[in-house]
């Protein structure tokens, strides 16, 4: 009897201090959080955040140094879920959920000031003194950072449609076996 | 011949759906008085859309070029009917988005009168150059469903010294028959386009698969070819997917296309015999594809059957003229298994369509889905020798990695393995929506790598023109030093001028 | 005419006929001759006690789903609980009280199914799950056989009797013989020092067409026999599971018997004692918890089969289908994860052919 416990108990505090020093020495230095947000975040890397990637984009927002509402394409779902996250309270009500945009120019009301083009950080805004702009929408990320800049609000974000090449099936709705009670 | 040889030859994979061919495929042939108004879709092919070269309120005669093949791969569109070219705009794609692309629509003046066709009375006379050159002008494409510019092929399989080219009269597809009416009515021209798709990609013998439940098809195929040594009739079990290239190629020849390898690379090309009497039409007599013949088919049809119609035909116009019973339940473009749902019959036929089906309440019906209980009939049925149930419990979970890593990218798409659930997961509808991400994913991938070159040019370009400025700058006010500088000793020098000017005479 | 036709639907556009519970709809016919027999061969008692487990395998699952806020019905109506306590109680001795059959019927559906999540997600065989639960809980009571007594026979006891029996366990008076399994009589004598060639003319009549002692699954060896060969033919199952598991208990059976036959029992003994044919057709078949490809299934069968022989001969055990199915089912996922069929156009590993071959 004390043979078995005694062994059982050397077995386990044995067991425990190999893992106790498995988890010291091959700690992974990422901060959890900011892997966790990045699985959050689409990671389709449009990067209509103004940040380059996902990636970055979870880095500042664990960091805290961007808002929860920053993801245009995950909309008020994802910012709603980010908040939880990050234990953080915000107004959602402000938050769209218009998925990829592109900005557009409205033709008739630019007066071909310039400042949008200073604004992009994309280049995507062509145009010249006096000249009527456009947006090379390929080269568009969405950001919205010409948005502001427009005197007479010839700038718009406007989605982008889906096009015959790029529609993809939604995912099959798979209902539990018989629907749920709670809700019939 | 009989028992034991069914046992061994036939395939492993694949499964043996009703077919509902007849009474449809038995039908004779009817023609489709051309409808008043046709819509011409300008991407009806793999490949790059075809750019318009006529104008709104243009006359055009049948078989004349409304659309221009556009890249490499492409293919031209041509006038079904003579007519007025009432408007360039769009149209419900027969896609299951129902979203809309670009179409011609070509008023029908009821005529008919053909184009000046240049027909050619021996075609074995021609280069293969040319007649690749003929069958692309002529737009034909792959009109098994595929829809591949036919003339690519040719010259693909020209470059890759193909011996042997497989005529697909598989038509696997359950309720469709429109290849099967081919062959019965006009194996001639079935022959005579694979002889001269033989001559352009110089292939030394044909071989025409046809599966074995379609007799008639074989019994008149095998009187026109018997002049020709070269043309074999292949009788090929009734399986599903037989009509798919890899499989056809591999119960006619035993060769296995490498994956990620086109069949050309194994020695053999595959044309459908549609396209083949396709050919046979653009070469013999000069005429572009602006025809099709279509299988209307389904428990909806009043009277269902094989129609010769107009490409550009709406959907609704051909359940017209074959009658409905009832109002379908679900309509297809295409066959039962890989076919397309269409979201209303407003849709024009298109090359690719080898048939509408109409579905009645009763055959529409599909069972709710239940939980995978793993018996792994869908890894049998698989002609690919996927392991679907993997896959799908990967993709649902939002694994997409982890149902590539299965080989997601080998799926065919042939739905045999949804066919045998028994459980009804809708298994092709994980793989279509997992292949429409990750392609997704890779677009958006680009997208941010260019993006990311753009904001680093953008930020070089500010840090040269801040460079350029600030030299500028510094140039300018040296300039002015230099100037000043100047000025200063110029008025040095003529005060200095002056003073000794002044002071010469003291 | 032209009106909208609702959202789309991928292809195929049209579906087997098959369906899980008519999978589950066909097993049950084809056990049904031989529960049949063993109703027969050991009358009402045996009734009850299957009655007992099948209902309470079903009160499990109904009672698990309505935990989980579903609705009971459609998931009791593809009928997978009720095999599952079919099958368990096919392996129970036909004379057990009541709570070996309640328990059993619980444990096999809230225990080896539903806690994993139900139809589909169980890792190990419910049915042996609970048998196993049931073995190394009550030693005694699973393996107290009793010697066939067919219904018709005038010592049988009547129904109200063989209520009475399951509920309240065998009455003193009654004329049942309590006997002992052949795996079991071999195993017990062997330990007494008397080998092989002494005991076994004293053993318990063997007939052939099953009258012997053991639970209803193992006596009517011919008719589970007959009923897997059935699903063959019905597609329900291949033939590489129950041909490997069979093999795996047959060959090494029959070497080591070709070697001493006083220490090892012959091949076809195995293979008509014990579980061997419940176990090859209907427990290892088992979709949820073998390998999916024919490959695997021949590795896993195989497993099953040597497992049970290995067990039976030198464990302490005298029967062990049960746990080597599990044993099995644990190493499944691994088989699954190394044998996968070969893909269309490519190699074993995966790679794309040479183009020319």
């Amino acid at each position: 009897m004390l043979i078995a416990v005694g062994s059982l108990a050397l077995m386990g505090l044995a067991l425990g201090a190999v893992l106790g020093t498995a988890a010291r020495y091959l700690a992974v230095a990422e901060n959890p959080v900011e892997s966790q947000l990045k699985e959050m975040l689409p990671g389709s890397q449009c990067g209509q955040c103004g940040f380059v990637g996902c990636a970055q984009a979870a880095a500042a927002l664990a960091a805290g140094t961007a808002p929860v509402t920053l993801c245009p394409p995950g909309g008020r779902a994802l910012a709603a879920a980010l908040a939880a996250k990050l234990g953080i309270k915000v107004d959602l009500s402000a938050v769209s959920d218009a998925g990829p945009q592109v900005a557009e120019v409205a033709e008739e009301i630019c007066i071909g000031c310039c400042r949008c083009i200073k604004a992009c950080p994309t280049d995507a805004v062509v145009g010249a003194a006096k000249q009527i702009h456009n947006v090379i929408r390929e080269a568009c990320t969405g950001c919205g950072a010409c948005i502001d800049r427009c005197p007479t609000e010839a700038m718009t974000l406007a989605p982008i449609p889906v096009s015959l090449q790029h529609w993809v099936w939604p995912k099959p709705v798979l209902a539990p076996v018989g629907a749920a009670l709670r809700e019939a | 011949m009989g028992f034991l040889d069914r046992i061994f030859r036939e395939p492993r994979w694949g499964v043996h759906p009703d077919d509902h061919k007849r009474p449809a495929a038995d039908a004779p042939l009817r023609i489709l008085p051309p409808p008043a108004r046709l819509y011409l879709p300008l991407h009806q092919h793999v490949g790059g859309a075809a750019r318009p070269v006529v104008l709104v309120g243009q006359k055009v005669l049948k078989g004349e070029l409304l659309a221009a093949a556009q890249g490499n791969i492409s293919a031209p569109i041509h006038a079904p009917v003579s007519g007025v070219v009432s408007a360039i705009g769009e149209v419900t794609a027969p896609h299951a988005s129902g979203l809309s692309f670009a179409a011609i629509t070509v008023e029908s003046d009821f005529e008919g009168r053909w184009i000046d066709t240049d027909p050619v009375a021996d075609p074995f006379a021609l280069a293969p150059e040319e007649i690749a050159r003929r069958t692309a002008l002529a737009g034909v494409v792959g009109l098994g469903g595929a829809t591949f510019p036919a003339a690519v092929k040719f010259a693909l399989g020209k470059r890759l010294a193909v011996s042997t080219l497989i005529v697909n009269g598989g038509e696997c597809e359950p309720y469709l028959s429109s290849d099967d009416r081919i062959m019965r009515d006009s194996a001639d021209q079935v022959v005579d386009g694979a002889r001269i798709v033989m001559h352009a990609i110089g292939a030394r013998e044909a071989l025409v698969g046809i599966e074995d439940n379609k007799p008639e098809a074989i019994a008149a195929m095998r009187i026109a070819a018997a002049a020709y040594p070269e043309v074999k009739i292949c009788p090929v079990p009734a399986r599903y997917p037989m009509g798919s290239d890899k499989q056809l190629i591999q119960t006619l020849t035993g060769k296995e296309v490498p994956a990620d390898a086109r069949a050309a690379e194994v020695g053999v090309l595959v044309h459908n015999v549609s396209t083949c009497a396709a050919v046979h039409k653009a070469i013999r007599l000069g005429q572009p594809l602006v025809e099709r013949i279509v299988t209307i088919n389904g428990g909806a049809v009043a009277h269902p059957g094989n129609i010769f119609a107009p490409l550009g035909t709406l959907v609704d116009e051909l359940l017209a003229f074959t009658g409905l019973l009832a109002p379908p339940a679900r309509l297809i473009l295409g066959g039962p298994m890989m076919g397309t749902p269409l979201l209303h019959g407003k849709v024009p036929l298109v090359k690719g369509a080898s048939g509408i089906l109409a579905f009645s309440a009763q055959e529409a019906v599909i069972p709710e889905a239940g939980p995978c209980i793993r018996c792994g009939n869908c890894t049998r049925a698989c002609p690919m020798g996927l392991l679907p149930l993997e896959m799908a419990a990967r993709i649902r979970v939002g694994e997409l990695d982890g149902a590539v890593d299965f080989m997601l990218s080998d799926c065919i798409s042939c739905g045999c393995c949804a066919y045998v659930c028994p459980s009804h997961i809708p298994l092709v509808q994980y793989f279509s929506h997992a292949k429409g991400e990750l392609a997704g994913r890779e677009r958006a991938k680009l997208r941010s790598d260019a993006a990311k070159r753009l904001i680093d040019a953008r930020v070089v370009r500010l840090e040269r023109e801040a460079r350029e400025k600030s030299a500028a700058a510094a140039r300018r006010k040296a300039e002015r030093a230099a100037a000043k500088a100047k000025a200063e000793a110029e008025a040095v020098n003529a005060t200095a001028a002056t003073t000794t000017a002044e002071g010469e005479p003291a | 005419m032209s009106h909208a036709i609702g959202i789309p639907v991928t292809a195929p556009h049209t579906t087997t006929t098959n369906s899980a519970g008519r999978v589950m709809a066909t097993v049950m016919a084809a056990l049904l001759p031989a529960t049949l027999f063993g109703f027969w061969l050991y009358g009402w008692p045996a009734i009850f006690l299957w009655l007992i487990t099948v209902g309470s395998a079903a009160l499990g699952e109904a009672f698990c789903l309505r935990l989980m806020g579903r609705q009971a019905a459609p998931a009791l109506l593809d009928g997978s609980a009720v095999l599952t306590g079919w099958l368990l109680a096919l392996t129970l001795p036909p004379w057990a009280p009541w709570w070996i059959g309640a328990f059993g019927g619980l444990f096999a559906t809230v225990l080896g199914k539903q806690v994993f999540g139900g139809l589909g997600q169980n890792l190990f065989n419910p049915a042996m799950v609970a048998r196993v639960a049931l073995l190394i809980s009550f030693p005694v009571v699973m393996t107290a056989w009793v010697a066939p007594l067919p219904i018709h026979s005038a010592a049988a006891p009547g129904p109200i009797v063989g209520l009475l029996i399951t509920l309240k366990g065998m009455p003193p008076g009654l004329d049942a013989v309590a006997s002992a399994s052949l795996l079991g009589f071999a195993k017990t004598e062997m330990s007494r020092g008397l080998d092989l060639l002494q005991s076994l003319p004293q053993a318990p009549a063997q007939l052939w067409y099953g009258s012997r002692p053991g639970s209803l699954g193992e006596t009517a060896a011919w008719l589970i026999a007959a009923g897997g060969v059935a699903m063959m033919f019905l597609r329900i199952i291949t033939w590489h599971i129950p041909f490997a598991m069979l093999a795996g208990i047959a060959v090494p059976a029959a070497i080591f018997h070709a070697v001493d036959p006083a220490r090892y029992l012959d091949a076809g003994t195995h293979l008509m004692s014990g579980a061997a044919m419940l176990g090859a057709f209907f427990i290892a078949t088992d979709y949820v918890t073998s390998p999916n490809t024919p490959k695997g299934q021949l590795i896993f069968g195989a497993g099953c089969g040597l497992l049970t022989w290995v067990i039976r001969t030198w464990a302490g055990y005298p029967e062990g289908v049960a746990f080597a199915v599990l044993l099995m089912n644990a190493v499944t996922p691994i088989i699954d994860a190394y044998v996968k069929p070969r893909i269309y156009g490519r190699d074993r590993k995966g790679a794309a052919l040479e183009p020319g071959n």
